[in-house]
């Protein structure tokens, strides 16, 4: 299958929505481009379903504008707009069976033989079978693969889905994700999905805005994104983050010195979003190793002595880690089972990691953004 | 994806035997209704089927004689009657739905946090007697009043008189007026269910409709109409049923030129004894003949839809 249409971007320029004094959506410029799969990431209330809903035309913007390719399509009707969208509930029409359903939009724009097109595509979600039950008699993850199927038929050039897997359990949200992007991958569409699940996002998308009140925090990729968060709210939102508030002491050969509650700490130029003043140094709990005391670190890795464990829990694969440095604050570790000793809370341990892996973020923003949201999203 | 063919095995098979013990709670539950049936309705039915082939006279007393003649007399010496019942009982049930569907799509969509107190406006007239509001509209239409004088003014009576509605400038005792009293009085009736079920609509179906292709009107057509069928049912048979048995808009508002089913009943029950089988045979005509129609009409309302 390929599109009918002219080859487009979907591209918003300043697009803003305001509902009374409240801004949904703050002046968004994005260029999602043809056939990739963007998902939009953010938590609750920060504005995703807002931004897909004038994308699709429910929404009137208050201002700014939305671009298909070369056509502007900010105001036209949404029943004339390239884009078929997969609701957060689905929305299937309960009076007609999954054929119907399925069939609802070709009918619509008059296409006489339908039967070939609605049984491919009833082939490529698996449902064949259940061409003729109604909606009500459908499990979730199969009312699910209906609603991306009536909206997949239509070859729209846009393919939005609002949390479509916020419903189903985690097995069968993993299920799905696969199936999706296989689909993706098969039609070659452009899919914009949004979701809060980071870790969705993260192993869908070739694209991923993170999204926070209304605003793209940052945009790029998900090993980007994960490497160099350019915030601390991605830092926290994606994945945890160990983030810990310092100052720039110097600069040399491409490295930042860095003093964080007296202990140097070196940052790769590169990877550092400030160059002097108030620093946030952050490091993935992964990246982390322990040792035992005040045991001498080898060069090249930073090291935080003094830290006390005050939790560990044994999963197998890894040991997580909690660890209380003297300043009070509490990072996380994430040591692989390769064998070696399992600290015990109590114990004094140093963390050290490669100083490459080590990002930079203005010292001005709160430590903390991001990392409630994420553990409410989790539950 | 894995598929969960084997059944659970059944709790009886589990349990061995099944208990047989029987419950008597549900048929004590249901036996007051029951027996309101029989007596209200059941006998009362029976009655008037017999009585309405029965012959006789003051001194022999009346008996079953299957005199079937009851029915083909009541039906050539009142054919205009039961064909007036049935025009004005459908073109009351019509035009409800007609008034009724807008209003009832307007309050469920439109009525935002008014959409109970707008429901109880249309309810509200319900709480004064059907018998005096009927009789406020032979004031509010008889020949003096400003309404029929305005009416003359525009015009709209000339218009009436042409098409039959109404004789001259006289809007009462008309046809007209008769189907706007039961049009006044069933609206409620109409309005009721379907808000009921436009109201349980998710709008995001509109959202879908409108996402998959459909104008405004396609989505209605398509998605709201469809989905709101078993309102218009519902709601046109409880205008229709009692519209096709009431006699009182008739009465008031009508003159003899306009007499129904229900004035023929009481006529011939009132008239003396010997009119007994001619009413008994006259209402089981009514009750039958309505039955069928509401059972024609579910039919075919359930089968496919209505457009
Ligand atoms: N019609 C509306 N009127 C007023 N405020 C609204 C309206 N629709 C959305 N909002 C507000 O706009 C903000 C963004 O809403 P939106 O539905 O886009 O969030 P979201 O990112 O999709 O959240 P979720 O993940 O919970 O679905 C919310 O704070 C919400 O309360
Ligand atoms: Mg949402």
């Amino acid at each position: 299958m390929n599109t009918l249409e002219a080859v487009g971007d979907l591209r918003l320029t300043g697009l803003t929505k305001r509902f009374g004094s409240f801004t949904a959506v703050d002046d968004l410029d994005l260029t999602i481009p043809q056939g990739s799969f963007f998902a939009l990431l953010g938590a609750s209330g920060c504005g995703k379903t807002t931004t897909l809903r004038m994308v699709s035309g429910l929404e009137d913007p208050t201002a700014g504008r939305i671009y298909i390719g070369d056509t502007e399509v900010t105001s036209t009707k949404p029943y004339k707009r390239p884009v078929n969208t997969v609701f957060q509930n689905y929305a299937l029409f309960p009076h007609l069976n999954i054929y119907d359903n399925v069939a609802f939009g070709l009918r619509r724009r008059g296409v006489k033989d339908v039967k070939k097109q609605v049984d491919d595509i009833l082939a490529l979600v698996e449902l064949a079978h259940l061409a003729k039950r109604k909606p009500t008699q459908l499990s979730g993850g199969q009312q699910q693969r209906v609603a991306v199927a009536r909206a997949l038929i239509n070859q729209p050039q846009v393919l939005l889905l609002d949390e479509p897997l916020g419903a189903l359990d985690l097995k069968l949200r993993r299920q799905m994700q696969i199936e999706l992007k296989r689909i993706q991958t098969e039609v070659g569409l452009t899919f914009v999905h949004v979701t809060h699940d980071q870790e969705e996002a993260m192993t869908m998308a070739d694209t991923i805005a993170v999204m926070s009140a209304g605003r793209i925090e940052q945009l790029g990729s998900p090993e980007e994104l994960y490497e160099n968060p350019a915030t601390t709210f991605v830092a926290n939102f994606l994945g945890q983050s160990n983030l810990v508030a310092g100052t720039v002491t110097g600069k040399e050969d491409g490295v930042i010195t860095v003093d964080t509650h007296g202990v140097r700490i070196a940052l790769p130029e590169s990877r550092s979003r400030v160059e002097s003043g108030a620093v946030i140094v952050g490091v993935r709990p992964e990246k982390v190793e322990l040792a035992a005391g005040n045991a001498a670190i080898e060069s090249g890795r930073n090291a935080l002595p003094g830290g006390v464990v005050t939790d560990a829990s044994f999963i197998g694969v890894s040991t997580q880690y909690l660890v209380k440095m003297p300043w009070g604050q509490e990072l996380s570790v994430f040591e692989q089972n390769t064998g070696k000793e399992i600290y015990r809370p109590g114990a004094e341990v140093t963390l050290h990691w490669d100083a490459t892996q080590t990002f930079g973020l203005d010292g001005s923003q709160d430590i903390e953004a991001g990392a409630e949201i994420d553990d409410e999203a989790a539950k | 994806m894995t598929t969960l063919t084997e059944a659970p095995p059944k709790a009886s098979e589990v349990l061995g035997a099944p208990k047989k013990k029987r419950n008597l709670l549900p048929y004590l539950l249901l036996a007051p209704g029951v027996l309101w049936l029989v007596v209200f309705f059941l006998i009362p039915i029976i009655t008037a089927i017999s009585a309405s082939i029965q012959t006789g006279s003051l001194d022999m007393g009346f008996k079953v004689t299957w005199n079937w003649a009851n029915y083909s007399s009541t039906f050539s010496t009142y054919n205009t009657e039961i064909i007036h019942s049935l025009i004005y009982s459908i073109a009351c049930t019509v035009i409800c739905l007609l008034l009724g569907y807008p209003l009832a799509y307007f309050i469920a969509f439109r009525g935002g946090k008014w959409k109970n107190l707008l429901m109880a406006l249309v309810i509200a007239p319900a709480f004064t007697s059907f018998l005096i509001r009927t009789i406020a509209w032979e004031t509010i239409l008889s020949d003096h009043g400003t309404v029929v004088r305005i009416m003359i003014d525009l015009r709209i009576t000339n218009l009436m008189d042409h098409l039959g509605l109404i004789t001259g400038n006289h809007v009462l005792n008309s046809p007209f007026s008769v189907v706007f009293g039961m049009v006044y009085n069933f609206l409620p009736f109409t309005v009721l269910p379907l808000y009921t079920s436009l109201e349980k609509i998710d709008p995001r179906l509109h959202e879908a409709g409108r996402d998959l292709y459909c104008s405004g009107y396609r989505t209605w057509r398509y998605v709201t109409w469809p989905l709101s069928l078993p309102g218009v049912i519902a709601g046109t048979l409880l205008t229709f049923i009692p519209a096709v048995g009431d006699y009182v808009n008739a009465y008031m508002l009508g003159s003899p030129n306009t007499q129904v089913i229900g004035q023929v009943i009481e006529n011939e029950a009132l008239r003396d004894v010997f009119g007994y089988p001619i009413a008994s045979a006259m209402g089981v005509i009514l009750t039958f003949g309505t039955l069928l129609i509401v059972l024609a009409y579910v039919k075919k309302a359930g089968s496919e839809d209505l457009l």
